[in-house]
């Protein structure tokens, strides 16, 4: 993976000796509130409901074995030995104090990593597949990209002070499972005449005006990426609304003035800088390729795997957290960050050690942290698979749940977050542990839930195939339901079922979904998508609402 | 005749730590509700986040939260209130624990 230059090292460090000042300042009374909350936002570093919370970046969701045992240490020294992934592809560390952050960051500086940019208005963690590199479907790993961009947007002047915080996924598969229609650029890999390019999605996004990318270009040549985000974000950077937060992000610059002249007027302002860009961008890329070649995978009999799927436990763990590698001997690893009962995303320090281990002995020093809050070793052969998968057993890290009802995205919702209208971790906790009871998970098959505790969406409900809303109705925690959401290459946003639900009546709702599900399904090869695709609505509602009337959708 | 007011607490996070805190009649600050001062007029509650205000190397982000008394004090009114009396949901960190 990339590693930091002599010029990456000393802007971190520069950073870090600026915001350990500015805390100082802060905690001798040299500088206000107001003053130092936007200083303590540009480092990552929230103040929560119950304390304060610091977001680590993890660029395009990659981290060494060395960082993440260094993510462990500080989960140890001054957190309370855990930390959360985030659904973009970051942690955060819900227990710091303040006078420790600078130490902290200072620790995260000392294996390249740091915090800023995961807060304000300014282009945020770019995001990406998170099978990158490995993926079997892939036309080519898309993180040099990620890591030109990454380059490009930090600290850039000119993109610093944009009208809302900006966000750029990635995918090098025509699988997207990076969720690229729903960001402010997306940007989809494809080709054309042999050569790699990408289709360019422009005006995604989530929250309270949910919204699917408009394409903008079919096909741009992978040499033109920079000069043509820069086009974007130039043309953003200027009509976008400033005067109302709500209306500020690009979806809304892009509905209202409309896709064709917004196509326009990018192409227009990318023709005219272009030609500034005179190839440094791409001797840069060049540079930063051959710190993402692949590792020289092994080649080795996988007898051992094939013995060890005799094992019913093994073999379903297998069946469900593998994915296809690009080389048939390998296999991707999507280790479950979501044991039944547990919180979607929380890793403890021991947890982070036996994955940091395990990449290093296995995993050719590879991990990967996934959008839907799992970790990932992206490249195993298959003849070391039982012994990651008995590995994982020892830390609670076998659960064969990815894909399932289980695998579920929450927020940290009203038990951390400041902004949350309700909490959503308890409601995943509880479909979780009661499809279990059920022992109905496997019968279900591929189904994604997401759970949100507010109208910002971060647990992109709005993509859930059921999606669920925290919100706070007079008072009280009430949940509304929204079907039919998909966060892949054939996206769309979910349909609202009507009415929203009490806090203990969620569990019982999604489990009259589920059940309408397997009854009007075609097969169990009929996925819920699928039913909901082909049945619409009605069935659904008449599941969740029996015969009440379904009209007053909330 | 004034509008009728919501009885109402300030509270805060500490600066250092970032836990919740709520005013005390006696000036203090306390991380247990049922201690502090319920405050009945808006007179009153101007003045106290006032003094709240005026202490930003103690807390950060004084509001007035509505509350209602209680046998032991006051207490919350609206269940985002009442977890920050607590904790999160998910774990026995945060108060829950911290002050037992
Ligand atoms: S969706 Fe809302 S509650 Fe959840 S993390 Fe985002 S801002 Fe907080």
């Amino acid at each position: 993976m990339y590693s930091y230059s002599e010029f990456d090292e000393a802007f971190i460090a520069s950073r870090v000796a600026q915001f350990t000042d500015q805390v100082n300042r802060r905690l001798d009374g040299s500088l206000t509130e107001d003053e130092f909350r936007p200083l303590r936002l540009m480092n990552g570093l929230y103040l929560q409901l119950h304390a304060y919370m610091l977001r680590v970046a993890i660029p395009y969701g990659t981290i060494n074995p060395r960082q993440m045992r260094q993510l462990a240490h500080i989960a140890d020294t001054w957190d309370k030995g855990y930390g959360h992934f985030t659904t973009r592809q970051n942690i955060q560390f819900n227990w710091p104090k303040l006078p420790d952050v600078p130490a902290i960051l200072q620790a995260l500086a000392d294996v390249g990593m740091h915090a800023i940019q995961t807060s304000g208005n300014c282009v945020r963690n770019v995001t990406a597949d998170h099978f990158a590199g490995a993926a079997a479907d892939e036309i080519e790993d898309p993180r040099p990209y990620a890591e030109l961009l990454r380059q490009w947007s930090t600290d850039h002047p000119e993109f610093q002070f944009l009208p809302r915080k900006f966000k750029i996924a990635i995918t090098g598969s025509p699988h997207d499972r990076a969720v690229t229609a729903a960001h402010d650029i997306g940007l989809r890999m494809t080709s054309r005449d042999g050569a790699p390019g990408f289709e360019v999605f422009v005006g995604g996004g989530l929250g309270r005006t949910p919204m699917i990318g408009h394409k903008v270009r079919d096909f741009l040549p992978v040499g033109d990426l920079l000069p043509y985000v820069e086009a974007v974000l130039s043309v953003y950077n200027i009509l976008g609304r400033r005067d109302n937060k709500y209306k500020a992000r690009i979806k809304i610059t892009v509905f209202e003035t409309g896709a064709a002249e917004i196509t326009r007027m990018i192409e227009e302002r990318f023709a005219e800088i272009r030609p500034l860009f005179k190839g440094h961008d791409q001797q840069l890329l060049a540079d930063i390729r051959a710190a993402f070649a692949s590792p020289a995978l092994k080649t080795a009999p996988v007898t051992a795997y094939e013995t060890a799927r005799k094992d019913p436990i093994f073999r379903a763990w297998a069946d469900t957290n593998l994915s296809a590698h690009r080389d048939a001997d390998h296999a991707i690893v999507t280790v479950s960050i979501k044991a039944h009962g547990q919180t979607p995303g929380d890793a403890t320090s021991a947890q982070m050690r036996v994955l940091a281990d395990l990449s290093e002995t296995y995993g050719y020093n590879e991990l990967r942290i996934s959008h839907e809050q799992n970790v990932i070793l992206p490249h195993v052969h298959k003849s070391d698979l039982p012994a990651v998968h008995a590995a994982l057993q020892q830390v609670g890290l076998a659960t064969a749940n990815v894909g399932l009802i289980s695998d579920i995205i929450a927020c940290p919702g009203m038990d951390y977050c400041a902004l949350a209208t309700a909490r959503s971790i308890p409601i995943a906790q509880e479909i979780a542990t009661h499809f279990r009871a059920l022992d109905l998970e496997h019968e279900i098959g591929p189904l994604k839930i997401k759970i949100s505790g507010c109208i910002n969406a971060c647990g992109h409900h709005h993509v859930g195939h059921i999606g669920i809303l925290g919100l706070d109705r007079a008072g009280v925690e009430n949940y509304q339901i929204t079907l039919g959401g998909d966060g892949t290459e054939t996206a769309s946003i979910g349909e609202k079922t009507g009415h929203g639900f009490a806090y203990d009546q969620v569990v019982p709702a999604v489990e009259r979904l589920i059940r309408a599900y397997i009854e009007h399904r075609t097969s169990a090869e009929e996925t819920f998508l699928q039913a909901y695709r082909r049945l619409g609505i009605e069935p659904f509602k008449a599941a969740l609402y029996g015969s009440e009337d379904t009209q007053d959708a909330a | 005749m004034s509008r009728r007011f919501t009885p109402k607490v300030v509270t805060a996070n500490r600066l250092r730590e970032g836990d919740v805190v709520y005013l005390a009649a006696d000036d203090s600050w306390t991380p247990h509700h049922h201690e502090a001062e319920l405050i009945e007029d808006e007179t009153r509650a101007a003045a106290r986040l006032a003094l709240a205000a005026s202490q930003p190397l103690y807390v950060v982000g004084a509001y007035l939260a509505d509350a209602k008394p209680g046998p032991n004090g006051p207490e919350p009114t609206h269940f985002r209130e009442e977890f920050r009396t607590r904790g999160p949901s998910n774990y026995a960190h945060g108060k829950q624990v911290d002050l037992v």
